[in-house]
């Protein structure tokens, strides 16, 4: 642990990428390979299913620190850090720790999953008197699976693209499902990562996907678009779903559905993957997984029954039924044609898909409009189609890495998100760079018009972000000097504050007092020219509840 | 049970902590007739009051921040009786001059603490356990998380960091509460690896030490350097207030290496806000173990509770059996004295 331990010190002691880099490199290339392997998924966000349940971790953390359950509470929420409480609070070990990161893993911390408490109690202790408080860190973000440094996968890429000094685009290629939940990374697959460059790096033929190429946002207003985007007919025109970005991969008569979060989901639908089946051998698509119903998308609500359940029952796959909606050919007949123009691969796309008769598979339908103008008015749309807005592909764009723009480029053009003046009702302290900062925040709007007598704030949603580190020290201070009552971390405070909050879409809910969920909703701006009556009501809202 | 039965030697009042039987006020926060003061911290030295009472060690800073105050001096442990109340100063190995009140009036003695820390770092009297009956204490890191390191491995860590900057050739900017911290620092840092350079804000301070016979090190304004651009200065470190951090003051020293020392950078989200490449965990405030050290040196049976985590504290002292409660005071409000 201690190596591993010294590079997490290292990377989050500084904010260059080149200090992180070096720091990667020069650890990968001394650390054991067993090590490596795990350090790397870790480094790129890989995350095992969680090893001990959190209220095994806390009683473990309330007893070996000898402080009372209430104490442990007020400790933690002023830390905002379950493993960091853990760190603070243990007595001070050793330090005499000398096993590496892989023996950690292996002969340590996964076993402990399924285990009794009191087994998990003993073998902590053991494990964590050898720790100083850096080292105890690190550990216990590992067994709470919330390890984050500030690296991104794509950065950890370009460490190891230097190691093994072959182009950082295959060794993305090669870290492809690395970091999935199941992955027991050893030293043989460290080895493979940083190996020179081979006749398997070409053929792919394995399940693994490409990178997903991303888009950017397009916010510049109407009158600016023909100057900067050219004319309509450059672009392939698409609807934005708002669904499960997937690639479908059909290699070696195997099936394999990956999400954008590099995440294998294929037995969460297996509709797909049966109309997979009859795509020709060696092709992958790139396309949205959405709810469809009536000959229409449905709300991204319920797209998520099918997510976060190990095995999907007929009732679900029934109620929530699934197509693939195809908007891109990134292989076909073995051969990885992402270098071809966005109008080849859409040529293609369609061929392929026209050999498959089956209700699952549909191809993003193409939008056109003589001017940009007509476009936007097409775009008004959005919401009752139940899309996000749209998408503006350059029809010579190749289908490139992550979000560069240097083979072309992917714009999103989304319709702005509603939004309503809303009144801060509770305040929770946050986690990480904002614990013991009230920064979570719930949002309350009226249950009536101005006009009525006695009428009350009903709580609507929660929001977190949007809010810069200065309102959110303003909104803090405002909080800590309002407040009416405290209930555990949460404090209700005087209504004074209004904020505009934006939110993707509605939904009736039998789970919210205001009988409504929002999509999404996050702070806008904070209306410090608005006084709290001049907040909306909940009968406001309902315009846009689908009918 | 004495302090059962008698009176309250000390009570919150809008002014602020008031002792009935001496008619004297303890770090007042609105303008009073008498004050004593227990540190020349600005949350608890105010203007305006008609009459001070403080620590010959204070004198300096007091008269520094406060001008032409009527300044009444003891000595630590001196008696004073004022209005037939006992009233003697204890040090509390805060900051240079800090001292505890100890009230004595008929036989009952309270004792209110300021604001104290245990461990010694050469710059002021260490903490003087006092006996009393009912003791005042702060709770600015009441929270078991909060346990410091030595003054030792602090030295350690900040020489390091130092040496390491200065050899990349980088200016190590070390941001500090210009009273107390910054002269703790340079008391126990390695004048050997580079020059020290300091805010004015800091050299102030430094020499109202200097005159109390604290030992430091020799360090320059930047306006007593000869050549402002003399390449020396990418090895110095530089000891400056918070409240330099973002300035133009700042850019003279170039591509610098910057820290921030204080007791709430033990906490990982308060050093990433705090937007510093590093954090040094200081503090001239006490930590859990050595408030609870702190309390029970006194032997009081009853505990007043003041500033910081004011209700674990008073929860956590009930449950060791101690008759605990609150004072509401405007103590601590600046984070960046901690």
């Amino acid at each position: 642990m201690k190596a591993f331990a010294h590079l997490y010190a290292l990377l989050d002691a500084t904010t260059s990428s080149n200090a992180k880099l070096a720091a990667m490199q020069d650890y990968f290339a001394r650390a054991p390979q067993a090590d490596a392997a795990w350090a790397v998924y870790f480094l790129a966000g890989g995350k095992p299913r969680q090893l001990v349940p959190s209220k095994v971790l806390r009683d473990f953390i309330q007893q070996a620190a000898g402080v009372p359950a209430w104490l442990f509470e007020e400790s933690y929420h002023a830390v905002g850090d379950l493993a960091e409480t853990l760190a603070l609070l243990m007595p001070e070990g050793d330090g005499t720790d000398s096993l590496g990161l892989a023996d950690w893993m292996q002969l340590r911390l996964l076993p402990l999953r399924g285990a009794p408490p009191e087994d998990i109690h003993a073998k902590l202790a053991i494990y964590f008197a050898e720790l100083d408080q850096a080292e105890r860190f690190v550990c216990a973000k590992l067994l709470t699976g919330s390890f984050r440094v500030g690296v991104s996968k794509l950065l950890v890429t370009r460490a190891l693209a230097r190691v093994a000094q072959v182009d950082a685009k295959i060794v993305a290629q090669r870290m492809m499902g690395y970091t999935d939940t199941r992955a027991r990374p050893d030293g043989a697959a460290f080895a493979q990562l940083v190996a020179a460059y081979s006749e398997a790096d070409r053929q792919r033929g394995d399940g693994q996907p490409y990178p997903f190429f991303l888009a950017h946002p397009w916010s510049l207003p109407l009158a600016e678009m023909a100057g900067r985007l050219g004319p309509p007919d450059q672009w392939q025109i698409e609807w934005k779903w708002d669904g499960i970005r997937a690639q479908v991969v059909r290699r070696g008569g195997r099936v394999f559905i990956w999400s954008r979060g590099e995440e294998l989901v294929t037995e969460q639908f297996p509709e797909i993957s049966r109309m997979a089946q009859a795509l020709g051998e060696g092709v992958v698509l790139d396309g949205e997984i959405v709810v469809w119903e009536n000959n229409a998308v449905q709300p991204f609500a319920r797209l998520q029954q099918r997510l976060g359940r190990k095995t999907v029952g007929p009732k679900v796959l029934a109620d929530q039924p699934v197509v693939f909606l195809a908007y891109d050919l990134l292989e076909h007949a073995g051969q990885d044609c992402r270098a071809l123009p966005q109008h080849e691969r859409r040529a293609r796309l369609a061929q392929v898909c026209g050999s498959v008769v089956d209700p699952v598979l549909r191809l993003s339908p193409l939008l056109t409009g003589a001017s940009w103008a007509e476009l936007a008015a097409q775009r008004e749309q959005s919401r009752t189609l139940g899309v996000e807005g749209m998408m503006l592909k350059s029809v010579s764009a190749a289908y490139g890495v992550g979000r560069t723009k240097n083979d072309g480029v992917w714009w999103k053009w989304k319709v702005d998100p509603l939004s309503i003046d809303a009144v801060l009702i509770y305040a929770q302290r946050g986690h990480g760079r904002r614990a013991s900062l009230y920064t979570d925040y719930t949002f309350a709007l009226w249950d009536g018009p101005p006009e009525m007598k006695d009428r009350r704030l009903v709580p609507v949603a929660k929001a977190y972000s949007g809010l810069t580190d200065e309102e959110i020290r303003q909104v803090d201070a405002i909080v800590r000097r309002t407040t009416v009552e405290k209930f555990g971390p949460v404090r209700s405070v005087k209504p004074t504050l209004v904020f505009e909050l934006g939110f993707e879409g509605i939904a009736r809910s039998s789970r919210h007092k205001s009988g409504v969920a929002l999509r999404f909703p996050r702070m806008l701006r904070w209306r410090q020219d608005k006084p709290i009556d001049q907040a909306d009501s909940v009968d406001g809202l309902a315009v846009w509840l689908p009918a | 049970m004495l302090s059962a039965v008698l009176p309250d030697l000390i009570v919150a009042r809008p002014e602020g902590l008031y002792c009935p039987p001496g008619d004297f006020y303890i770090d007042p926060w609105r303008p009073v007739t008498r004050a004593v003061i227990t540190h020349a911290h600005s949350d608890h030295a105010r203007m305006g009051h008609d009459h001070y009472l403080a620590t010959h060690d204070s004198e300096g800073v007091l008269r520094a921040r406060l001008g032409d105050i009527r300044l009444q001096k003891l000595a630590y442990g001196e008696p004073l009786v004022i209005n037939g109340v006992t009233v003697s100063l204890h040090p509390a190995g805060h900051v240079l001059g800090s001292a505890q009140v100890r009230i004595e009036h008929r036989g009952c003695v309270w004792v209110a603490s300021g604001d104290y820390k245990l461990d010694q770092d050469g710059t002021c009297l260490p903490f003087e356990p006092v006996r009393c009956h009912t003791f005042i204490t702060e709770s600015t890191f009441g929270l078991p998380i909060y346990r410091w390191p030595t003054t030792a491995a602090l030295s350690d860590d900040i020489n390091t960091w130092w040496r390491a900057n200065a050899q990349a050739g980088q200016a190590s900017v070390l941001f500090c509460y210009a009273f107390g911290k910054a002269q703790r620092i340079l008391h126990n840092v390695d004048p050997t690896i580079g020059p020290i350079v300091v805010h004015g804000a800091v050299a102030n301070l430094n020499d109202v030490y200097r005159d109390c016979g604290v030992a430091l090190p020799p360090a320059s304004r930047v306006s007593e350097l000869s050549d402002p651009n003399d390449p020396a200065l990418r090895r110095a470190l530089v000891l400056a207030p918070p409240s330099a951090q973002g300035t133009t003051w700042m850019k003279r020293f170039g591509a610098y290496t910057d820290a921030f020392a204080s007791g709430w950078m033990l906490v990982r989200g308060a050093r990433r806000r705090r937007g510093v490449d590093r954090g040094f965990v200081m503090s001239d405030h006490a930590d859990w173990p050595g408030l609870q050290q702190a309390i029970k040196a006194t032997g009081a049976e009853r505990v007043f509770v003041t500033h910081g985590s004011v209700a674990v504290m008073v929860r956590w002292l009930q449950e060791q059996g101690l008759q605990a409660e609150s004072f509401t005071t405007s103590f601590g409000d600046q984070e960046d004295e901690a």
